[in-house]
């Protein structure tokens, strides 16, 4: 039986998932082993049929992509829109990630959320969140991505705000939609334009018409790969609609791990690689996206440095990698986005389960003795080491990969984009500057990483004397998909050894039939041996000049607790402060908006023109009118007798004329 | 020869009988206006029967009649008005009134 | 003739005059007065359009018997004597006299519009020769209106047994 032919399962899968959870969560029932098993069993089902569908297509010579059309959802006059899946080269390796990625997530979440009431329901939304996603890597046509990108979108704010009691998270989960909407604004915008000029929203088709459709440099094209790209800000977290990001780690850790790092964030990456000829076609915009990309990537980095929160660092560093991802992307180098991709849920999958780990264990300890401290506050930790050796051990692992040391898979993704960006630099002396951007996050990069790590797990330990014996590492089914993921992180890098080390670039061939078209476009130039090796020095020098610095310079034997630290001040208030963007927003954009909506529209339109003059309006005057008629009702006589002889004088006029 | 000036003169009279009507309040008063109306519609008939047959004098003879039973019975109903409101001034009469 | 004319332009004037003092005298008494004499002088219009006959019954029976009855009640009604005056104030003068005025002068235009009949005498004037003043009018009402005149009568009944029911002071 082939795979392939029944490529719909995939996303069944996980929505039976969720129609059978959600049944289990809405009844109100206990039972938590059916949900264990419902909720991680299609996971593990989807990535077995993932990785069958992956077989088969490497098997089949033939054609590098099969369309599955499964029913006609659209067609009006010359648009006819299909509900079709789409299993290429490309979303091969997405599937593979989401269901691989998702399936030890949900199984860490078992451990996770074990005590917590709405144990269903969370295995519900994560269930659909996966449906979504699926959806949106396999779609056929921008439609059906769409389908998915909103479907994430919406799962998203489910799960930040999952324990919605509390205002704080229900404000990240409005947060994030709303902000994300902004973004998709942009989408549909080129999903308009793109039809308008091609006639079609199927990827095939599109990008089959493109070169020809367009002109390269056209300002068409341009509008539409930036359009595109502004839901790629919101989507994946890109100045200027990243703030979301942050917010969104109120929900679970296991969430922040699938949603928020590995899978949903780099949609938008995604997205930019399977336009890849779109965006070819416009230099102008590969541009924007690089050094968007750039500059998110360190000004995320900087903000990263002085967060106390360990999630709120995590969050940064994924925005900061997702500008690693966009660089790729924006310089041609799709597979180096990609590989980044891919690497980067590993690591980001490992340390934020690893940081769930530690505050699982810091919360455990805190309720134990009824005390108030923030168990996420690094302030509060140090020396978890000793309590916590295997969670410690894994995310060092994570952590000189993100820091981009070798023989990591960090390491090599990251190299692969900042060569890129430099053999770019030889035609456009622009993205010199994009690949110095670079150079200085990944030392920023391994900086606050290294600090993470020294304040969380080494120096003297600042929980409490009374909190400290009931800290411990976490059970089995949490440290399980840590291990995993650690040799993942260990391995990764195989997937992409470029040839400088010897190595057959797989990745690289497995992705040319999608990203061929693209890079025929516009090539990539080549880089001399010597100066790819230059590279390699380089960025290894900085990654461990920025782990030394960091334990050089941080006081991370002589912190204080939260509760006893002194507020930041000067430079560091800023960058703990976030550089003030979400109070800029709320000023500038939101407050107006607000005042514009409750004050004019509300207050005046709504209330006083449509309410007022309009519907209260006509009222009034139809019962004006009928006082003008009741008074005609005098009753006299004489009255009605003048009215008569008015009506003769009408009529007569009317007859003599 | 006189179809003309009788015709003219019927239309004031007519219209003065509606002013008349429209201006006094007395019962009584306006109901004479309407016998002046009469007359003049009477002098429009006449006039006009000279040239274009009997039917027009035929007419007047019978609006008489008719006259003649509707003041009767006007001038009963006027007085059992009278009777029940001790008044005759439309103004103070508005049964008709909602 | 122009004799004819000076005199139906006399008493046209005599009656528009009269009409005009019937409804503006304060005392109604005053008015159905003027209102006989009005009458008077539209019997002699009807005097001189050949309508010899019915210029007797309107003398008989409008100003002899009708105008008596209303003479009657006024005086039953004790309204003689004068009293407040029942005209209406200047807003309903101005009322009335617009509409009045506007359909006199409808009316006039209507009047002028009548097609003026040619020289000599009539057809009416003709019949009268041949069967009399008062024949003329009395053989179509016998022969071709007899059904009218009929009713007419059953009209006049149902009047009079009206008028006594609606006068009782207990029914």
């Amino acid at each position: 039986m082939s795979a392939l032919a029944v490529a719909w399962l995939l996303p069944a899968l996980p929505l039976a998932g969720f129609v059978a959870n959600g049944a289990l969560a809405l009844s109100g029932s206990r039972r938590k082993g059916a949900v264990s098993i419902i909720g991680v069993g299609v996971l593990v089902a989807a990535f077995a049929l993932a990785a069958a569908m992956v077989a088969e297509l490497a098997r089949g010579h033939a054609d590098p992509a099969v369309v599955l059309r499964l029913w006609p959802w659209m067609p009006v006059g010359a648009l006819q829109v299909d509900v079709a899946l789409q299993i290429d080269h490309l979303s091969a390796v997405m599937i593979l990630v989401v269901t691989g990625v998702g399936s030890l997530i949900h199984l860490y979440s078992v451990g996770y959320m074990h005590d917590d009431p709405g144990y269903a329901r969370y295995f519900a939304y994560l269930n659909l969140f996966v449906f979504f996603m699926l959806v949106l890597v396999l779609g056929a046509n921008f439609p059906v991505l769409f389908v998915g990108w909103e479907g994430v979108g919406l799962c998203s704010y489910l799960l930040i705000g999952f324990w919605f009691n509390e205002k704080i998270n229900a404000d990240a989960g409005l947060k994030a939609f709303v902000v994300n909407r902004i973004g998709d604004f942009g989408f549909l915008i080129a999903m308009f334009l793109i039809f308008r000029h091609t006639g079609s929203l199927d990827f095939a088709a599109v990008f089959a018409k493109a070169p020809t459709a367009f002109a390269p440099g056209d300002a068409a094209v341009t509008a539409i790969a930036l359009f595109l790209f502004l839901g790629c800000t919101g989507k994946s977290a890109q100045i200027p609609l990243y703030v979301w990001l942050p917010d969104a780690m109120q929900g679970p850790t296991p969430v922040s791990a699938l949603i928020h790092a590995a899978t949903m964030v780099t949609a938008g990456v995604y997205l930019v690689a399977r336009c890849g000829v779109l965006f070819a076609l416009s230099p102008v915009a590969s541009a924007v996206v690089a050094g968007v990309g750039a500059v998110t990537a360190l000004f995320a980095a900087t903000i990263g440095l002085k967060q106390w929160d360990i999630k709120k660092v995590l969050a940064y560093s994924t925005i900061s990698q997702l500008g690693y991802m966009f660089l790729g992307v924006g310089t041609g180098a799709f597979t180096a986005g990609i590989f980044h991709l891919v690497t980067h849920a590993f690591f980001k999958a490992l340390l934020f389960l690893g940081a769930g780990s530690v505050i699982h264990a810091m919360h455990a300890a805190y309720h134990a003795t009824h005390a108030h401290d923030d168990p996420q506050d690094m302030r509060n930790m140090g020396g978890l080491r000793a309590y916590l050796p295997r969670t410690a051990a894994l995310m060092w692992i994570a952590t000189l990969a993100i820091a981009g040391l070798p023989p990591l898979a960090g390491f090599f993704s990251k190299d692969e984009i900042l060569s890129a960006a430099y053999a770019r630099a030889a035609t456009q002396p622009v993205w010199y500057v994009f690949w110095l951007l670079g150079i200085a996050t990944a030392l920023l990069t391994a900086f606050y990483m290294t600090r993470l790590m020294l304040y969380t797990f080494h120096g003297p330990n600042r929980t409490g004397e009374r909190e400290r014996t009931h800290l411990h590492e976490a059970p089995a089914v949490m440290t399980g998909p840590l291990m995993v993921l650690g040799a993942l992180t260990l391995a990764g890098g195989a997937l992409n050894v470029p040839h400088l080390f010897g190595g057959s670039a797989r990745l690289e061939r497995w992705l040319e039939p999608v990203t061929h078209p693209a890079t025929a476009l516009r090539a990539l130039p080549e880089l001399g041996h010597a100066t790819q090796w230059f590279l390699v020095v380089v960025a290894v020098a900085v990654a461990a000049a920025g782990i030394v610095a960091a334990w050089r310079v941080l006081p991370f034997e002589r912190l204080a607790p939260a509760r006893l630290a002194a507020p930041e001040t000067g430079l560091g208030r800023v960058l703990w402060k976030k550089f003030y963007v979400d109070e800029i927003y709320h000023a500038v954009i939101v407050r107006p908006l607000l005042w514009l909506s409750r004050d004019v529209l509300w207050g005046v339109i709504d209330r006083r023109v449509v309410d007022g003059a309009a519907v209260n309006g006509a009222a009034r005057l139809s019962v004006a009118i009928g006082w003008i008629g009741s008074k005609l009702q005098t009753g006299e006589v004489g009255v009605y007798v003048a009215l008569f002889v008015v009506g003769v004088v009408f009529v007569l006029g009317a007859a003599l004329r | 020869m006189l179809l003309g000036p009788a015709l003219s003169v019927s239309a004031v009279l007519f219209a003065i009988g509606v002013a008349g009507v429209l201006v006094r309040r007395n019962a009584i008063v306006i109901f004479m206006c309407v016998e002046l109306m009469l007359n003049a519609v009477n002098l429009t008939f006449i006039a006009l029967a000279q040239n274009l047959g009997i039917a027009g004098q035929i007419f007047v003879f019978f609006v008489m009649a008719v006259a003649a039973a509707e003041a009767a019975v006007g001038l009963a109903i006027i007085l059992a008005i009278f009777r029940h409101g001790r008044t005759v001034n439309l103004q103070n009469i508005t049964l008709l009134k909602g | 003739m122009p004799g004819t004319l000076l005199l139906f332009w006399t008493f046209a004037g005599l009656a528009v005059t009269s009409a005009a003092l019937c409804i503006t005298r304060r005392n109604p008494l005053a008015s159905a007065l003027w209102l006989v004499v009005t009458m008077f002088q539209i019997a002699a219009l009807f005097v001189l359009l050949d309508a010899q006959f019915l210029a007797v019954l309107q003398v008989l029976v409008y100003a002899g018997a009708i105008m008596v009855l209303f003479l009657f009640v006024i005086m039953l009604l004790n309204l003689g004597r004068g009293g407040p005056s029942d005209i209406r104030g200047p807003a309903g003068v101005a009322v009335a006299t617009l509409l009045a005025g506007a359909l006199g002068v409808q009316l006039f235009i209507v009047a002028r519009s009548a097609p003026s009949p040619g020289p000599g005498a009539g057809p009416l004037a003709l019949a009268e020769q041949a069967e009399g003043m008062v024949g003329v009018v009395a053989r179509p009402l016998f022969t071709t209106y007899l059904v009218p005149f009929e009713i007419t009568s059953v009209l006049l009944l149902a009047a009079i047994v009206g008028a006594v029911v609606l006068a009782k002071r207990q029914l």
